[in-house]
């Protein structure tokens, strides 16, 4: 019994002993910093920073390869503790939020065909372009949703992508999912946005969808510079913006493509009912 | 007489009845042609009139651009109305020379008649390519390419498919039935350019009675006729290569690195005309067909002509709910009627609503009829799934690029899952990426 507590014990004390050398002397070297930035950083492993996770991201920063300003979900105060970790001085950015850039549902849009398939926008994009006749309209068929990190998407019963403001982060994944570049990135405190993305001119647009921009720049004429034109598409000249002159854009705007995001939205489709028309 | 065929494949109702024997029609002229400038594989050409002007049947409206790249012909005499953007059977609007016939389908330059014998392989290559020949299986390759393997590569053995294993479509039949002498001099042609020392028409065993009209002037060519079992995609280039030579196409090789040429049945009719006549290539064997049309047949239709005027020639039951440009199985649904029948335009489908079946939609059951089916010897299933989850990896490492889109897998599916759709997704999603890095 004895001899038995005394062998055991004594190998017992020997391991130990050994391991404590071998954890001494192969010891990897970790720069605190790494683990003081990953309890900093968002912890979502959404990939916006382009590095595969948080981790990788932490280490590319203390090793002085990364900028610091790019974890989008994390937004400028994730940024102000990274910059105290690092000791370093940083502009902060502006945070930014995804803007669904199309208000023309199943009955505002045209469709060009009736599509059965994958329910991915990409897959359908690639059958004669996409089921819209809109060559820049919501497809609907949530690839944004699935890749969004923070549930921050989903697709209404009208059949179009829908940003919460509360959740969305910025991170742009799903910008570069979305094979229309239906969505874009915008300032987070702007909230009056153009909800079109179509390239072509007003005649066509007209021809399938009653909410697209026709590119008939009143808009620009009621609120100089707070909106410039991208061809035929009228687009938010993001920090020069007036409220009250847009406002106005927005009142005078006739396919109703400028729209206050903050406001609880009105019911998309606006035909007169019959009792109005007569009255 | 061989029959041999490949593994895997499925078997589609094969609706041939409906028009393999009725006789083929001349298809009246629209009175709007469409004529889009890219018809082919390769640079579009490149308009070489202008809206107003009067153009002969036959002449050139649009030059090619570069050596992957084949001229566009007008396919009547007539006025050109315009040259603008039209739909396009790809589903997006690519600019066409707009045609108005002037009905008197005149010829623009006196075509001669002269015996191959006499002509080099350069005056052939250039005169076909001058005509503006490319594959009219569907792929619509410029011939002349084809016909031309880079140095290195020899072709012993030409392959003319005449497989037509999509189901409904008969053109290559009728083509082979009615245009006899044209393809058995397309033959000569074929084996004087390529110097192929094995010649072989394909078939499949639905066609015997094709097989044994054609067999004592093959013999006397010494042609030989491959008569294969009916199966999807027999007429797949791989799959047919393996059923008459038994080579296999390496995955990332063409059949000259086999030393096998392929060639479609209609393209070696047109090949009699590029070269002995000069004449281009601006009318084609079409099969419109399909349970919503009431007199199926085969038209000979200019390039061109709008398929809303092959259908009213045909007759509709009830309002199309579906349109085929191509086969069933390969072929692309239409989003409009105003689309014009191309080069590679080999039928006109149309159905009725009772006629489409939703896809169940279901989950996969791992019963593996899609493994069985596929002629490549892929896992679709699997592919599939990858693609849904963004796993591009995992989709390559399970040769997702070897695909050749034949649909067998989304055929059998007894869920009616989308298959082919996830793996051509990931295809495009597999060579986007690479292009970025």
């Amino acid at each position: 019994m004895l001899a038995a507590v005394i062998s055991l014990g004594s190998l017992g004390c020997f391991a130990a002993i050994l391991l404590a050398m071998a954890a001494r002397r192969f010891a990897v070297k970790v720069d605190p910093r790494q683990a003081a930035l990953l309890d900093v950083l968002a912890g979502a492993n959404c990939g916006a920073c382009g590095y595969p996770g948080c981790s990788a991201y932490a280490r590319a920063l203390v090793a002085g390869t990364a900028r610091p300003d790019l974890c989008r979900p994390g937004g400028p105060e994730t940024l102000a503790r990274i910059a105290t970790i690092l000791d370093m001085e940083v502009a902060t950015g502006e945070p930014q939020i995804a803007v669904v850039r199309c208000r023309g549902n199943r009955r505002q849009s045209r469709a060009k065909y009736d599509y059965q398939g994958l329910e991915d926008c990409r897959a359908a994009q690639k059958l004669a372009f996409g089921p819209k006749t809109c060559p820049g309209g919501c497809l609907g068929l949530g690839s944004c949703v699935q890749h969004c990190p923070f549930g921050a998407l989903n697709i209404n019963e009208q059949g179009l992508a829908e940003v919460d403001r509360d959740r969305c982060t910025g991170c742009g994944l799903c910008v570069s999912v979305c094979p229309r570049q239906v969505l874009a990135l915008a300032p987070a405190r702007s909230h009056i946005h153009v909800q079109c993305n179509s390239p072509d001119a007003g005649r066509k647009v007209k021809n399938y969808c009653h909410v697209g921009c026709i590119g008939c720049r009143l808009c620009m004429k009621t609120a100089p510079e707070c909106f410039v034109m991208e061809g035929f598409l009228a687009k938010v000249n993001y920090g020069h913006e007036k409220p009250t002159a847009m406002a106005d854009a927005m009142e005078r705007c006739p396919h109703h493509c400028i729209q206050d995001l903050a406001e609880p939205r009105e019911t998309a489709t606006h035909s007169p009912s019959a009792e109005e028309r007569t009255s | 007489m061989k029959r041999r065929s490949f593994p895997g494949g499925t078997h589609p109702p094969q609706h041939k009845s409906a028009t393999a024997d009725t006789p083929s029609e001349i298809c009246p002229l629209p009175p709007e042609l469409v004529i889009p400038l890219a018809q082919h594989v390769g640079a579009p050409a490149v308009a070489c009139v202008n809206a107003g002007q009067r153009v002969g049947r036959g002449q050139v409206v649009g030059k090619p651009n570069g050596f992957v790249s084949v001229p566009v012909h007008a396919s009547t005499s007539g006025l050109v109305v315009a040259v603008e953007p039209r739909p396009h059977p790809c589903g997006a609007e690519l600019p066409a020379v707009v045609l108005q016939p002037d009905g008197d389908d005149v010829w623009a330059e006196e075509y001669l008649t002269q015996s191959f014998h006499v002509l080099t392989t350069e005056t052939m290559l250039e005169r076909i390519r001058e005509a503006g020949v490319v594959g009219m299986g569907g792929a619509a390759f410029p011939t002349h390419v084809k016909l031309d393997p880079p140095h290195g590569k020899t072709i012993d053995t030409a392959i003319v498919n005449a497989v037509e294993c999509e189901p409904w479509l008969t053109a290559d039949r009728r083509v082979l039935l009615e245009q006899r002498d044209k393809v058995l001099t397309g033959l000569e042609v074929l084996q004087k350019i390529s110097g192929a020392r094995q010649m072989w028409i394909g078939l499949e065993d639905n066609q015997t009675d094709v097989a044994a009209l054609l067999a004592p002037h093959c013999k006397q060519r010494g042609v030989g006729i491959a008569v294969m079992p009916a199966k999807y995609p027999q007429g797949a280039e791989r799959q047919l290569i393996y059923a008459i030579t038994g080579r296999r196409v390496p995955t990332r090789g063409l059949p000259m690195d086999v030393g096998v040429l392929v060639q479609n049945i209609g393209t070696v009719a047109a090949l009699t005309d590029a070269v002995t006549r000069a004449r281009p290539l601006i009318e084609r064997m079409v099969t419109i067909s399909g349970p919503n049309v009431v007199r199926p047949r085969n038209l000979r239709v200019r390039i061109g002509t709008p398929i809303a005027h092959l259908l009213k020639h045909c007759g509709l039951r009830e309002e199309a709910a579906k349109v085929l440009l191509g086969g069933p199985m390969m072929g692309t649904a239409q989003h409009t009627l105003a689309v014009p029948v191309l080069r590679g335009t080999s039928g006109v489908l149309a159905f009725r609503r009772q006629d489409i079946t939703a896809p169940a939609g279901g989950s996969c059951l791992r019963c593996g009829r899609c493994v069985a089916a596929c002629p490549m010897h892929l896992l679709p299933t699997f592919i599939a799934d990858y693609a849904r989850r963004d796993a591009l990896d995992l989709a390559e490492r399970f040769a997702a690029r070897n695909c050749i889109e034949c649909g067998s897998c989304s055929f059998v599916c007894p869920a009616g899952i989308p298959l082919v759709q996830s793996i051509r997704y990931a295809k495009g999603a597999i060579l986007a990426r690479r292009r970025s890095t």
